[in-house]
């Protein structure tokens, strides 16, 4: 009863009351554009900006313990000092090349890869067992090893992320060529497509998206891995600074870099995306 | 010589052909010693129901399944696996996703030999003759099923085959879409003096385009039987003629 209330009493503030069939028209195009573009955003964004007010408030109104959970403005007052005084950039500088190179290396070895295991059944039954085997293996577990063998240099933090960052690429690879429509592959055999016609020209295109799955999991888990990666043996990354202000109880600082490793993680996530665009316009569906 | 030559162009000979598939351990003969002449520039349409082999003998035109015993010959040669002489026309269109209309029309050009501004000029053509050259830089996924497969068609007559093979093409189509592109097959055959195996389960379609209809027997004893289809064209389905050749069809099914 009450929800019906609400309705109608939205639906006469904004003009749009059934008895008046004038008045709907009459609002102006630009209002109910503003006032579609207002909804999506709030169907779209609505529950994270509930999340970050809802931060914001039990901080400063000290429902949780400020010291533990600083407010939100503190936290970006303090990412914006250490951006605009470069003590943050060296750290953003140094993270972004581990996770660059860890991430590229993946992508040289897990493309290819994955493009030659998934075509050749042979292959891909006999490496199967050890990738899974791999796979399962936490790369965090394996970290000891890797410094055991590369030392504390880092040679052993790329290869840490290197590792993780390599299964998401090359099994989405694998999967991505061991679906193409076999029909396609000898609709092409039919044109006098040979082997490698049949590959560059039906089964690469094909495999594009599954590629991409792969790669945007991947560079998702180059920057999560940064955090193990620089907690041993490293004086400088954004992974270093949420440790070490950790230690040093300075709270917004550690919340301030978090913050920076979620926004990079979304900036590499959306250069994906766009990416994936402009080379899938074929699958978009309002291309 | 050359004109002798091309009259000649896209005679099929088989000879003796049979295949059989394995089901569970134990061969199981789908054709059996089968022996017919394609003339040139026909259109033969193969009916029969279902596990008759019809389709089967298309593969094996087609190049895509060998045949455990005999032989096919096109235009005295022995044909060995697929090859450009032949084209397909599958029941799916088939169509690459990620290319444009005018891009799926050209698929096979490109390994013909055709420069780039040869393919392009080529497959802007035959994307006319069936009508869709508004869709050009379409992509398949904004299609209808009837749209696909009209580009299906022009990619297979695209490459100017002596032969075109067409497995149930109108198969999945509805009603209505299937009469149009029956006509609209017809226009074209018209037009492309082509060599045309038709495969179909629709006994109409059949009577509607082909010259000659083979009709495969459902047991295996069976022989083949061949019926001319000598109508004018383009043809009428309510024509008595027709109607006569569908009962005949009918019967020979045991349906009537």
């Amino acid at each position: 009863m009450s929800y019906e209330h609400v309705n109608t009493s939205l639906a006469a503030s904004f003009g749009l009351g059934r008895a008046d069939g004038q008045v709907s028209t009459a609002v102006p195009a630009i209002v109910s554009r503003w006032r579609a573009l207002l909804g999506s955003i709030v169907a779209r964004y609505g529950v994270v900006l509930g999340f970050l007010a809802f931060w914001q408030l039990s901080s400063t109104l000290g429902w949780v313990n400020p010291a533990v959970f600083p407010p939100l403005d503190v936290i970006l007052s303090t990412l914006w000092g250490g951006l605009a005084s470069g003590a943050l950039l060296d750290d953003i500088a140094i993270s972004l090349q581990r996770s660059g190179i860890a991430f590229a290396a993946a992508v040289v070895v897990g493309i290819p890869l994955g493009l030659f295991m998934g075509q050749v059944r042979l292959v891909e039954q006999a490496l199967d067992p050890i990738l899974q085997l791999f796979r399962q293996t936490s790369a965090l577990a394996l970290y000891p090893v890797f410094i055991l063998l590369l030392g504390l240099g880092e040679t052993s933090k790329v290869f840490v992320i290197f590792w993780a960052t390599l299964f998401p690429v090359l099994l989405s690879t694998i999967g991505g060529v061991k679906e193409v429509d076999k029909k396609l592959i000898e609709m092409a055999r039919t044109y006098g497509a040979g082997p490698r016609t049949v590959f560059r020209r039906v089964v690469l295109p094909a495999s594009v998206p599954a590629i991409f799955v792969g790669l945007r999991l991947s560079a998702t888990t180059a920057l999560l891995l940064l955090i193990a990666a620089e907690m041993i043996g490293a004086n400088k990354g954004i992974g270093f600074q949420v440790m070490n202000a950790q230690y040093n109880f300075q709270i917004p600082l550690m919340f301030a870099a978090i913050l920076l490793l979620a926004l990079l993680g979304l900036a590499a996530n959306a250069l994906l995306v766009l990416l994936q665009r402009n080379l899938c316009r074929w699958s978009q569906p309002n291309a | 010589m050359s004109v002798a030559q091309n009259l000649r162009r896209g005679e099929v000979a088989i000879r003796h052909l049979s295949k059989s598939y394995r089901l569970n351990g134990a061969p199981l003969p789908v054709l059996r010693d089968i022996n017919l002449n394609i003339r040139s520039g026909e259109t033969l349409a193969i009916v029969g129901a279902s596990g008759s082999g019809k389709t089967t003998l298309l593969r094996v035109l087609a190049g895509l399944e060998d045949p455990d015993a005999g032989e096919v010959l096109i235009d005295g040669k022995l044909t060995k696996g697929v090859g450009t002489d032949r084209a397909v026309i599958f029941q799916e269109p088939r169509l690459l996703p990620w290319l444009t209309v005018l891009d799926n029309v050209g698929f096979g050009l490109e390994t013909q030999g055709l420069s780039r501004g040869e393919a392009r000029h080529r497959a802007r053509r035959y994307v006319q003759l069936v009508g869709l050259q508004q869709f050009e830089s379409a992509y398949p996924r904004q299609l209808s099923g009837g749209m696909a497969q009209r580009v299906g068609i022009a990619r297979a007559l695209a490459v100017q085959p002596e032969i075109l093979l067409l497995d149930e093409p109108l198969g999945a189509l509805d009603a209505m879409t299937k009469i149009s592109m029956q006509q609209e097959l017809a226009r074209i055959w018209r037009d492309e003096d082509v060599t045309t195996v038709l495969v179909t389960h629709d006994l109409e379609e059949a009577i509607y385009l082909a010259d000659r209809i083979l009709i495969l027997p459902r047991e295996k004893g069976g022989e083949p039987r061949l019926i001319e289809i000598d109508l004018p064209r383009p043809r009428d389905r309510s024509a008595p003629e027709f109607v006569r050749h569908r009962e005949e069809l009918l019967n020979l099914f045991g349906l009537h």
